[in-house]
């Protein structure tokens, strides 16, 4: 962790330098503990801001979309995924970025640790390899650091950078035996009504902040669906069919370019499980086109292409 | 209160399924009445929030129609509407809504009898799944003011 940090800073230092970048995107400690907050580095004096640790689950490609200069950007596996997006998306272009990779072992999901404290405020945290040792007034607690990472870390099979200018550090092992589909197939085994029940009391909570959309790399229309008025596709009110169809619809937009990064659920500040909708995309590309998400940079994305013997089977 | 009548919204492409919509009338074939056409310049043109909107407004059932594979006007609309109704029906279907109420099928502007025959076909399924509720807003305390019936009201309000 302590080594990702120092050779953040090298590079950045480095590449701002040489005058390599016009900047470098990366984290610095944000002002609670288990919150980094991303930051834009421009000068070589700012520098030592950077750090790394396992709070650093934002999603950086997020700040790349639409941008005229030339950047280094820290990426862990998914943000290198999420860049692949955005370069054939032609959001971005190759040459305007220098990708500093860092495989990576997953990022803790601050939410369970919060909940596991049951109210107690956290002042200070340490992290090794194995372990995360949280400490605040008159306690310390230590968590295995597999029990405490996000939901999608923990079925993530691609925690090394697909692409990247400079490998921070030795590629980690992947994961190998990891069944990243099984709620979704739970979900599929339910009855029609079943399912819509489920679906109704997993975003029963929400309070259409868009917190979800706002955190998603792959969220950069001009103007969101949510925000048309002429036609108006969604209603703003909290009835459970305007939320619904927000959720639909949003989860749509994603069909073949969610990299099931986990920004969405990170997000959420009523810790509601919307990657289920995505997931459920995310196989059937899988198992219709056999296309996954970001790892080829030469791929078309699914829906921008087609084969003549695409599944059909469903049409009369 | 009336028997119950299904609505179907149905996108048909201009260039092949409105046709065949059109030989039907004039060939006399029967078919329910039960469809409202909606004609869009091709099956690619369809968006998912049309489909949901048409949910949204009350309808039982949404069918879309297109050219078959290899004749879209567009050369590939119809290719890239494909992968695109897969995925949307295996997610309609995923978040709970019932797999009778969405159709999709490929009808040439020379297939009147086909086209006759989907109708048919989709309105009788349509009808087995009953009224749709879910997409349809209804404020709670109208169930106890107007019983059974708020959903139809609200559907015909919209």
């Amino acid at each position: 962790m302590h080594a990702y940090t120092e050779k953040i800073r090298e590079a950045a230092r480095r590449l701002l330098a040489e005058k390599k970048v016009d900047g470098v995107i990366g984290f610095r400690r944000g002002t609670l503990p288990l919150m980094n907050e991303p930051v834009f580095v421009r000068h070589a004096d700012q520098v030592d801001q950077l750090v790394w640790d396992g709070n650093c689950g934002v999603n950086l490609a997020n700040y790349l979309t639409k941008r005229k200069d030339r950047v280094a950007v820290v990426a862990k596996g998914c943000d290198s995924r999420n860049i692949v997006v955005h370069i054939q998306e032609n959001q971005i272009a190759r040459d305007q970025l220098y990708i500093l990779g860092i495989p990576c072992k997953g990022m803790l999901n601050r939410r369970a640790i919060l909940k596991a404290l049951d109210g107690r405020e956290p002042l200070q945290v340490e992290e090794t390899e194995a372990d995360v040792t949280v400490s605040g007034d008159g306690f310390e607690q230590v968590f295995p650091r597999k029990d405490v990472l996000q939901d999608n870390c923990k079925i993530c099979i691609h925690r090394n950078p697909v692409i990247y200018d400079e490998l921070l550090g030795d590629p980690v092992e992947e994961q190998k035996d990891v069944d990243r589909y099984e709620d979704v197939r739970r979900i599929e085994a339910m009855t029609v009504e079943e399912r819509w029940t489920y679906f109704e009391e997993l975003i029963a909570p929400c309070i259409r902040c868009y917190a979800c959309r706002n955190a998603c790399p792959q969220c950069y229309c001009p103007t969101c669906f949510v925000d048309e008025s002429r036609p108006q596709w969604v209603g703003k009110s909290l009835d459970p069919t305007d939320t619904r169809t927000f959720h639909f619809l949003r989860a749509y937009h994603m069909a073949g370019r969610c990299t099931d990064c986990g920004a969405c659920e990170r997000a959420c500040p009523m810790d509601i499980k919307v990657r289920q909708f995505t997931k459920k995309l995310e196989k059937d590309v899988k198992e219709l086109f056999g296309y996954e998400v970001g790892v080829m940079l030469e791929e078309r994305p699914p829906l921008d292409t087609y084969r003549p013997d695409d599944p059909q089977d469903f049409i009369r | 209160m009336s028997q119950w009548e299904p609505k179907i919204v149905a996108f048909l492409c201009n260039w092949c399924s409105y046709g065949a919509a059109d030989l039907a009338g004039v060939s006399r074939l029967q078919y329910p009445v039960n469809i409202r056409v909606i004609r869009v310049p091709c099956s690619g043109r369809i968006n998912p929030k049309f489909i949901l909107a048409a949910f949204r407004h009350g309808a039982d059932g949404v069918w879309v129609s297109g050219c078959h594979p290899g004749d879209c006007h567009y050369i590939e609309g119809n290719y890239y509407a494909r992968r695109k109704f897969a995925l949307l029906k295996s997610l309609l279907e995923h978040t709970g809504i019932d797999p009778r109420r969405l159709h999709f099928s490929w009808i040439s502007s020379a297939e009147a009898s086909k086209f006759a025959q989907v109708a048919r076909e989709v309105v009788e399924t349509v009808r087995d799944a009953g009224p749709a509720r879910h997409f349809i807003k209804t404020l709670p305390q109208w169930d106890s003011v107007w019983g059974e019936s708020t959903a139809e009201i609200q559907a015909e309000v919209v």
